[in-house]
């Protein structure tokens, strides 16, 4: 599976998302599941993904979709 | 880079160029600001820090004060302080709410580093469960939350201390740096009476609190006494205190790591004032809080004049450049109302 295909079903998942949800176009707070509760579990749920492990401040800027699978790809994570 | 690096003299030559900047911005777009400091007769130009014009805290109660169109307001944060008059309402706009965690989180990066540790939260684990409903103090919570990994809640949903949570916790985490955070009243109440009962190890515990001390003196607990306990009982000595109010949200003072001083960032200050005359106290001698602050851009809050008494104890002499302080407390009422009638008096 691709990068962004694994990503949407984190965010799926994480932020019980309804089928009609744009989720690649998705940003921080744009819904009511993105709140600061949501991120908490997202971030934790992206982490256990990837296996990787956001900094402080990754975590304050990751404000859409398309920020975190950047942020991803910055940490090597393959396409 | 670090906001806890700048002598007191540079970063004033700094701040007093961009609050003099800041200052116009919020008369341009504020129009109940720009008519308060007009009927004050408040100069363009200020020759120092102390020159600027003060709001007192409490006309967010009071007054919709903001410097955005009604159509770029993002998010409206509200609190209801401790002496009535309603809740404060200060207005955000996009911008405004992305740029107060960054600086949030460049404060505490002087102490916890960039990497975020296991959490144990001094809270209810219901501020989580019950999401549309969380008070201020929830949302303190949640804006810590990013610090930290893994959190843990010291309080079950009916806010009975989870001492098998904190146990696990800490047999999970507890032989590594990890991070608590709380405010001050919940983390004295519910952690350390719990972890000195249970004979709990927080040594490796780095701890963040805030949230002011009346409950705690009525017992005869002060700052430093706060912290001896925690350290003779708990083994946890790495303790920051912060000072910080929702009207200036995103900027912390923060206390040193030797203890009992708190730091203003760089973005930051404070001017202590006397309560009879409004003008500056020198070192050592307590009156009212001025904090002052180069975030908000979206409401006029840059300039605040608290309802809290303190004393600032040194400049460019402690663990950090800048002012050093502390907060003694609350400001007797009838002192706090003077103040404001004259305001609102200029608003009416």
């Amino acid at each position: 599976m691709s990068l962004n295909d694994r990503l949407r079903d984190v965010f799926v998942d994480a932020l019980q998302l309804d089928g009609d949800v744009d989720v690649e176009n998705l940003k921080y707070r744009d819904i009511d599941a993105w709140d600061s509760v949501g991120h908490m579990a997202l971030v934790a749920a992206i982490e256990d993904e990837f296996d990787v492990q956001f900094e402080t401040e990754q975590v304050i800027d990751m404000s859409s979709f398309k920020v975190a699978g950047d942020m991803l790809r910055g940490l090597g994570v393959g396409e | 880079m670090s906001v806890f690096a700048r002598p007191q003299a540079e970063r004033e030559t700094a701040l007093l160029a961009e609050l003099t900047e800041l200052t116009a911005h919020h008369r341009e777009r504020c129009e109940p600001y720009d008519r308060i400091l007009s009927s004050l007769g408040t100069p363009t130009s200020f020759d120092s820090m102390a020159d600027l014009p003060w709001l007192p805290v409490r006309m967010f109660k009071t007054h919709d004060l903001k410097s955005i169109p009604d159509d770029e307001v993002f998010k409206v944060l509200t609190s209801s302080g401790t002496t009535g008059a309603g809740a404060s309402r200060i207005y955000l706009d996009k911008e405004a709410a992305a740029v107060q965690p960054r600086q949030l989180g460049a404060t505490l990066r002087e102490v916890l580093g960039g990497k975020r540790l296991p959490m144990l939260m001094v809270d209810t684990v219901g501020i989580i469960k019950n999401r549309r409903s969380f008070s201020a103090r929830g949302a303190g919570v949640l804006g810590m939350a990013n610090f930290g990994r893994n959190h843990v809640y010291a309080l079950d949903e009916n806010d009975r201390p989870d001492v098998d949570a904190v146990k696990g916790f800490l047999e999970k985490y507890g032989s590594e740096p990890f991070l608590v955070f709380g405010f001050t009243f919940m983390v004295w109440q519910y952690l350390y009476e719990v972890a000195r009962e249970h004979s709990l190890d927080l040594s490796n515990g780095i701890l963040i609190h805030s949230g002011g001390w009346k409950k705690l003196v009525d017992i005869a607990v002060d700052n430093a006494e706060f912290r001896r306990r925690f350290a003779a009982d708990t083994g946890l000595t790495r303790i920051y205190n912060y000072y910080g109010m929702i009207e200036q949200i995103g900027t912390v003072f923060l206390e040193g790591p030797s203890g009992n001083s708190l730091y203003c960032p760089e973005f930051a200050d404070v001017i202590i004032r006397d309560p009879d005359t409004w003008q500056e106290q020198p070192v050592g001698r307590p009156g009212v809080i001025e904090v002052i602050s180069t975030l908000p851009r979206s409401y006029p809050g840059h300039v605040l004049l608290t309802e809290d008494l303190g004393v600032v104890h040194g400049i460019d002499d402690g663990d950090w450049p800048g002012k050093r302080f502390s907060v003694l407390g609350r400001l007797p009422r009838a002192e706090a109302r003077g103040c404001s009638d004259t305001f609102s008096g200029a608003v009416a």
